[in-house]
């Protein structure tokens, strides 16, 4: 549905976003994650015909966005980083002005002006002014002007920025309610959203492509060992010791200590379950287990580690560090 | 044609939901009317001084001449004050509040924007030439003026105002400060204005040419009542430029970024 190949794209002599090639098929929602400035904005906005790509290709619908920029754009919701909105119109004179310029024809555009509203729920705010909506309010009224002409591909540029915690969740869903019939990229900074919402992400940084794989590959990829985090009462003893002999484990290191009660992260080798082996160690040493977990990578350990490092060659250089 | 439309409507919607159209039309109600009255008076004393010389014919005083032609002179200075204010928004607002992004990922070719945002322009300047119609009003029920040269002077002024409105679209388009584009809009518009005083010092070629660049000067003949192509295809072709300038400095702004 949605394939960039090799875009790149300077301002000048500042290149924001440097040969990113990616493809969404139809229905998917695609996560574009990425820092500040990672360029996920100049990516979007090349992608709905905002500005045109330095070089490379942008398909949208079967529609290049350079060659076909109309079609494309017919077929394209785009909800921008900062909802587009006419201070001066209220939310019912907006949304029949978009639906105007986005080709919906006269004859269903009331049906799909309430359509939109429902969805988005914003129906009990059709006559008030886009200057007087609070930010909640903006967004889904962006939302809404994104879907009004029922686009094949939509694309959100942080759709959750500024909701609360209940519109964020309200959102998420409409988002993936949206999903079957209208292929969906959103660019996000907060990871558990990715998690939550998308089937696959692309991680972008500094102008690259970094990593594309499913949140839970991702995860899994970049996991490597297994730590474990074991809270001991050993009375002021040190009980590195006595972990460090426990088989299977290959590093300890003590992680915090409050009133006698330390707390280790023991690392072992993957598909070693020492957990059995740690707590009898605790307790035969008479020592009080107070606390055995196992310790994830959170998706924003991968996000760091993505992008902090080059690649994500991040499995091996975990064995290295943890042999010295 | 549908989208033009689109946007003209919302162009002139967005200037009577703000202030700027009420206070547009104000001004040019309360100057041009101001003019009206002083040339009127004028005129009305002239008369009866001519009445009081038994000074008799259509050569002597005549409502067109004197009040009309003099009248729609004044109202170029004010187009030349007004027309700043209405098109000095049009972009650059647009701009500044992210609007523009909507507008250019909305399936509308650049020339279906300019034209939509000409028209509406447009559209209120013709309010404000009705405002004055009352005025012209007046003239036929308490005089007997001919009409035709009227019609050619509102011709004349609509051309015009679509050239200023024309050149300011261009220079909102290249600002995202509102008031940046008034001021150079104006200070541009005064310089269209004045720029065949220069002509009359300096040599015959120089005088021509600013001559005919002179946005007034092609107003002349409209104002009396005469329709000459020359100037029609003047006001057009400017226009036309103007607008095709602006459609090009929306497209190079992306490629900018």
């Amino acid at each position: 549905m949605i394939e960039v190949q090799h875009l790149t794209k300077r301002y000048g002599r500042v290149t924001a976003v440097e040969d990113v090639s990616f493809r969404v098929e139809r229905g998917e929602i695609l996560g574009f994650l990425g820092p500040n400035g990672a360029g996920k904005t100049t990516t979007m906005r090349i992608l709905t015909g905002y500005m045109p790509a330095t070089e490379g290709k942008a398909i949208v619908a079967g529609f290049d966005v350079f060659d076909q920029p109309v079609e494309a754009k017919r077929r394209t919701g785009y909800l921008p980083e900062t909802p587009p909105l006419y201070p001066d119109m209220t939310v019912a004179e907006y949304l029949t002005f978009v639906a105007r310029i986005k080709g919906v024809p006269s004859n269903e555009r009331l049906q799909r002006i309430r359509g939109v509203m429902e969805r988005t729920r914003i129906a009990d705010m059709a006559n008030r002014m886009c200057s007087k909506l609070s930010k909640g309010y903006k967004q889904r009224v962006g939302l809404a002007q994104a879907l009004i002409h029922n686009p094949d591909v939509l694309i959100l540029d942080e759709p959750t920025a500024g909701l609360d915690p209940k519109q964020i969740i309200e959102t998420r869903q409409l988002i993936k309610a949206l999903a079957g019939d209208h292929t969906i990229i959103l660019s996000t900074h907060i990871l558990p959203e990715v998690s939550q919402t998308c089937q696959r992400v692309v991680i972008i940084n500094k102008g690259h492509v970094v990593a594309v794989d499913t949140p839970d590959n991702l995860t899994a990829r970049l996991r490597g060992n297994e730590t474990m985090y074991v809270q001991v009462d050993a009375g002021g003893v040190d009980a590195t010791g006595a972990l460090t002999r426990v088989p299977g484990v290959m590093r300890v290191a003590e992680s915090d200590r409050r009133d006698g009660i330390v707390g280790y992260e023991v690392e072992s080798g993957s598909g070693h379950d020492v957990r059995r082996d740690l707590a009898r160690a605790v307790v035969a040493s008479g020592w009080g287990l107070l606390e055995l977990r196992p310790m994830r990578m959170s998706l924003e350990e991968v996000f760091l580690s993505v992008t902090t490092e080059e690649l994500p060659t991040a499995p091996a250089a975990g064995t290295e560090t943890a042999n010295e | 044609m549908s989208n033009v439309l689109a946007i003209a409507n919302k162009e002139l919607r967005s200037y009577f939901s703000s202030p700027i159209a009420y206070v547009v039309i104000g001004l040019f109600a309360l100057l041009y009317g101001y003019f009206f009255v002083a040339l009127l008076a004028y005129f009305v004393r002239m008369s009866m001084q001519a009445g009081q010389f038994g000074m008799q014919g259509p050569q002597a005083v005549n409502v067109n001449q004197q009040v009309i032609r003099g009248v729609m002179q004044n109202v170029t200075i004010l187009v030349l004050f007004l027309m700043p204010m209405v098109t000095m928004r049009s972009y650059a607002e647009e701009k500044r509040s992210g609007t523009m992004e909507l507008l250019l990922t909305s399936p509308l070719t650049d020339f279906q924007i300019v034209m939509g945002k000409f028209l509406g322009a447009l559209a209120l300047w013709v309010v404000m030439l009705a405002v004055s119609l009352i005025h012209m009003g007046l003239l036929f029920i308490y005089g007997n003026p001919e009409w035709k040269p009227i019609l050619t002077a509102y011709l004349g002024l609509l051309l015009l105002g679509g050239c200023f409105i024309a050149v300011g679209l261009f220079i909102s388009s290249l600002t995202k400060n509102q008031i940046v584009a008034g001021m150079v809009t104006f200070a541009v518009f005064l310089l269209l204005w004045i720029i065949e005083w220069i002509g009359s010092f300096s040599g015959p070629t120089v005088d021509k040419l600013t001559t005919y660049l002179s946005i007034i000067g092609h107003f002349d003949d409209f104002s009396k009542g005469v329709i000459d192509t020359t100037h029609l295809i003047y006001y057009l072709s400017f226009i036309t430029f103007g607008l095709f300038l602006t459609a090009k400095s929306v497209d190079s702004e992306r490629w900018r970024g």
